[in-house]
Parts: structure tokens; C-alpha cells; sequence
């Protein structure tokens, strides 16, 4: 099936954000931000959940 | 389709919250899985919760980024954005609609038989692209205490769900913490009260006028990876897709709406044309679609004889 422009156009966006994102995660990780996210996880925000 | 989709929802809520010796341990869990980030919104602080969620993570990291960057690291989200970007390129919005805890509750508490079911005010959808930019983003970042620390604004004055899921459970099970409720809690209690009553009469109401969450994959429905697309040719413009869709949205008006949660019921239930479809990439997913068509035929059939 041949594609419109536009599909093509949205094609190039998925790919572009797809990449973009992928670059991010693979940021975070190298700069050991999961460590940071459980270290976060493990405590309990009282602030967050509108106690304290 | 649907009770797949009912299925699917319960299935991922009982894996987001499945830690169930929280009763005995008293906390919350604090296992390694907790680095897997929930797809919808469930609050980190809930006793049974196994993931984070990605709101809550991003605003944590923003409120403490000056003290990051002082250490140096760079720690400003790069790794939460970077995930729930990922799932938005690939799936839009169908998070929201299979897979979200929050938006679970809310579709139960709507199937209620109480009052008359209405539709939300339309210009209260853009509140939650206000509440992604400001209460996630900017007031996280921007407005500090005299430590250069700032608040999770979303988390601590608006969230429902970190109420239910969390606020409450931990108040049951730490009567200590009993003492320590104000202003805040009353605040929060409030906000939660009206989405589980607005869910009564009006479907996913929080989904459509503040979830942050739902305001970010919603951007990536135009060009996600996995789509609903419509066949023009195929379309009558009878409006039924409107009438099933727990958004309030018509589909053929508003194809790649950033409303769309991709429950896919106006494609399995509603339209008898086959004019919508579920696309991954160019590729149409939904070659044996009309069952139910079949199943209609045959009972008019029935009914003719």
C-alpha cells in the first residue's frame, strides 16, 4: 500500500520521539538515576500524600 | 472486547499493588521492582504498591535538582520522561485506557445506577495541560523554600489517587500519623471526594480535566506507534462511536485526539461500517474486526424469518 505524505510525516515523527525518549532513558540510566527513583520509592512521602 | 479490557485493568491494578504482606511489615514495600515505573497512575506510597509512579518520580527529582546538580549529578528526570515517553510513542493513550488503576476506579464508580450521567464542561480538559506544566514542572522547579527546596505541588495539593491509594491505607495502618492531619489531608480528602462522586454521573472524570499523566501520553495520540485510524470511505457520519466512547468524544471528527483513550469500544462495539481501525505503524490489526457485525446480521436475519 503506497503512503500518503502525511502518513510518511507522522512515520518520521514516531521514529524521531521514539529515538528522542530512548536517548533520554539511556541518559537517566548512565547517570544512575533508577538508584535515585528506588531510593525515592522506598520512602513514604508523607508530604505527598497530604499527611505531615 | 470490553470485559478483555475489564480483565486487563484489574490484572495490571493487582500487579501494581501486589504486596500484600503490607498488614504485617506495617510500611511499604521496598523491593526491588519498585524501579519499574507504573504505566498509569498509582501512588508510590501505597503499603501494596510494587512500582512508582512517573508523576510523583518527576517531581521529586525537579524539587531536589539544585541540590543534584551542586553533587554533580544530573539527575532531572531524564530516565522518568525518557519511560513514559517510550510508552507514549509506542501506545498514545491506551495506558489510560488498560491499564490505569485510577481511571479502573473511576468506571466502576460510573457504572453506578445514580443520578443522570452528563458530560464535562469542555474547556475543564484543559486544566490538566495546566496541571502538567505548572504542578508537575514549573512550580517543582521554580518555586522554592529558603533551602532551594521545592514542593511535589501535584502530589501534595491535588492528587485523588495518592488519597485513596495511600493517604488513607497509611492512616489505617499507623494510627500515629492520626495526629499529624491538618489542612492538607482536609484538602486532599476534599479533592478526592469530589472526582469518586463526579464518577458516579460522569465517566473518567478526572481522566479528562486533570490527569497529568493522561495530558502527556495524549500528545503522542497523532503519532504513537499503535493508532486508531478511520477509513473515510467507509464512514456515514452516524455518530454512533459517540455514543459508546467513555470520553465523549466522536471519533470520526477528532481522529488522533488527544481525548482518545483507545479503549477501542467505538470500533468493536460501535461502528458497524468498519471504518475505524487499529493500526501499528501501516499495519491494520483488525482484519477479523467485525464479529459483532456478523452477530447483528444474524439476529436481523432471525427476526426477518
Amino acid at each position: 500500500m503506497k503512503q500518503k505524505p502525511t502518513e510518511k510525516a507522522i512515520s518520521k515523527i514516531t521514529v524521531f520521539a521514539f529515538i528522542f525518549f530512548l536517548s533520554l532513558f539511556i541518559f537517566g540510566v548512565n547517570a544512575n538515576e533508577p538508584k535515585r527513583v528506588l531510593e525515592q520509592a522506598w520512602n513514604i512521602c508523607l508530604d505527598c500524600i497530604g499527611i505531615g | 472486547m470490553e470485559s478483555l479490557r475489564k480483565f486487563i485493568q484489574c490484572i495490571v491494578t493487582l500487579l501494581s499493588n501486589s504486596y500484600l504482606l503490607f498488614p504485617v511489615s506495617k510500611n511499604i514495600y521496598q523491593g526491588p521492582l519498585k524501579v519499574i515505573c507504573s504505566p498509569g497512575l498509582n501512588c508510590y506510597s501505597c503499603p501494596a504498591s510494587t512500582t512508582y509512579c512517573p508523576i510523583g518520580a518527576i517531581q521529586q527529582l525537579l524539587l531536589g535538582i539544585r541540590f543534584s546538580l551542586e553533587t554533580g549529578a544530573y539527575l532531572f528526570g531524564a530516565y522518568v520522561v525518557g519511560t513514559i515517553g517510550l510508552i507514549g510513542t509506542t501506545t498514545g493513550r491506551i495506558s489510560c485506557g488498560w491499564l490505569c488503576p485510577f481511571g479502573l476506579i473511576q468506571e466502576l464508580l460510573y457504572k453506578l445506577p445514580f443520578g443522570r450521567k452528563r458530560e464535562v464542561f469542555p474547556y475543564l480538559r484543559y486544566v490538566k495541560y495546566f496541571m502538567l506544566i505548572a504542578f508537575v514542572f514549573i512550580f517543582p522547579l521554580f518555586l522554592t523554600n529558603d533551602w532551594g527546596m521545592g514542593k511535589p505541588w501535584f502530589c501534595k495539593y491535588v492528587c485523588p489517587a495518592g488519597t485513596l491509594e495511600a493517604g488513607l491505607p497509611m492512616l489505617l495502618l499507623q494510627p500515629d500519623l492520626r495526629a499529624t492531619l491538618g489542612y492538607l489531608f482536609y484538602n486532599k480528602l476534599f479533592w478526592m471526594v469530589v472526582f469518586l462522586v463526579w464518577s458516579v454521573n460522569t465517566s473518567r472524570p478526572f481522566c479528562k480535566t486533570t490527569c497529568p499523566l493522561g495530558a502527556f501520553y495524549g500528545v503522542f495520540n497523532k503519532f504513537s506507534l499503535f493508532r486508531l485510524k478511520l477509513i473515510e470511505s467507509k464512514c456515514t457520519d452516524c455518530g454512533a462511536c459517540a455514543k459508546v466512547c467513555p470520553m465523549g468524544i466522536q471519533f470520526n471528527e477528532s481522529v488522533g485526539s488527544t481525548e482518545c483513550i483507545m479503549c477501542m469500544r467505538c470500533m468493536r462495539e460501535a461502528c458497524e461500517f468498519g471504518a475505524i481501525h487499529l493500526t501499528c505503524g501501516n499495519l491494520s490489526l483488525t482484519a477479523n474486526q467485525r464479529f459483532t457485525k456478523k452477530k447483528r446480521v444474524i439476529s436481523e436475519n432471525d427476526a426477518v424469518i
